[in-house]
């Protein structure tokens, strides 16, 4: 079981309560999809990805996005049993979609950028600690089922 | 992995926004490195790690300054490079991983303090950019 601080606990639920899960979600996907095109693999019925203002444009990397997001809500809400919280998530990318997990460390390091991007200085290096600490326990929540 | 011209148009063109404050942002980058990845310190024992360490901001210049030569030689990396990527292949033997993290800290500095310029497509390449410099530096290891 990963254990918390309460300042990491605070750190992440302070950003969190400011978050627009909708647009950083958005932004995070088409962020991945732009910055690391190959993950485009897994969305060719998501339709035009030709370019990044169609990425960008595109309502369902948009929609996909604040999907993704909103899972890692869930995260935030049970931190200390994130493994339970992802248990169909992970089931679900391994026998289904067949993602590769390297992909969930990428989109974790474009969410840390995301948020970088938008609370400015806000984001302090402790900050940037305890979301990165974040990001790698859903990764590997994630990727808990995979056989 | 290649620069298109693009790239090395983004990669300049942010560059030139940062300017003179690449000290700063070195210094910073390193500063959230080493906070955000604490395995990374064990490559400075010797550093005093508290904030405002003068020897993280010197550190801080010189790897700014690398970036910066690897910027103005830009068609040439592994040329602008060469001595530092001796020099980490022979001495200081940072393990390969490590530039990835090296280079996420930057992406954050430059998103803290530039967001409206990093769009999509110029994080695209000045991530491409990092992940060459960090190549360069490893090349010679084995």
């Amino acid at each position: 079981m990963v254990h918390w601080t309460a300042e990491e606990k605070q750190l992440i639920s302070s950003i969190w309560s400011k978050v627009n899960v909708e647009e950083c979600g958005a932004e995070a996907l088409a962020r991945l999809l732009i910055v690391y095109p190959w993950t485009q693999r897994f969305f060719a019925s998501f339709g035009n990805l030709s370019s990044p203002t169609a990425i960008c444009g595109n309502p369902k990397v948009r929609a996909h996005g604040k999907k993704v997001l909103t899972s890692f809500g869930e995260a935030i809400k049970n931190l200390d049993n994130i493994k339970a919280t992802y248990t169909k998530l992970s089931e679900l990318h391994c026998e289904k979609l067949h993602v590769d997990p390297e992909n969930f460390r990428l989109l974790g390091d474009i969410v840390i950028i995301v948020l970088a991007s938008h609370f400015t200085r806000d984001f302090t290096p402790a900050c940037q600690f305890a979301w990165q600490k974040l990001v790698s326990v859903v990764a590997h929540a994630l990727a808990r089922k995979y056989h | 992995m290649v620069l298109s011209a693009n790239d090395k148009t983004n990669v300049k063109g942010i560059f030139a926004k940062i300017g003179g404050q690449a000290d700063d942002y070195g210094t910073e980058t390193l500063e959230r490195m080493f906070a955000t990845y604490p395995q990374t310190k064990t490559y400075f024992p010797h550093f005093d790690m508290s904030r405002g360490s003068g020897q993280i901001k010197a550190h801080g210049k010189k790897v700014a300054g690398a970036l910066i030569e690897a910027v103005n030689h830009i068609d040439d990396i592994a040329g602008a490079l060469s001595k530092l990527s001796d020099l980490h292949a022979q001495k200081l033997r940072v393990d390969p991983v490590n530039f990835k993290l090296l280079g996420q800290c930057f992406l954050v500095v430059v998103a803290i303090h530039n967001a409206a310029a990093l769009t999509p497509e110029v994080h695209a390449s000045l991530d491409k950019f990092l992940c060459a410099v960090g190549n360069v530096l490893t090349a010679k290891y084995r």
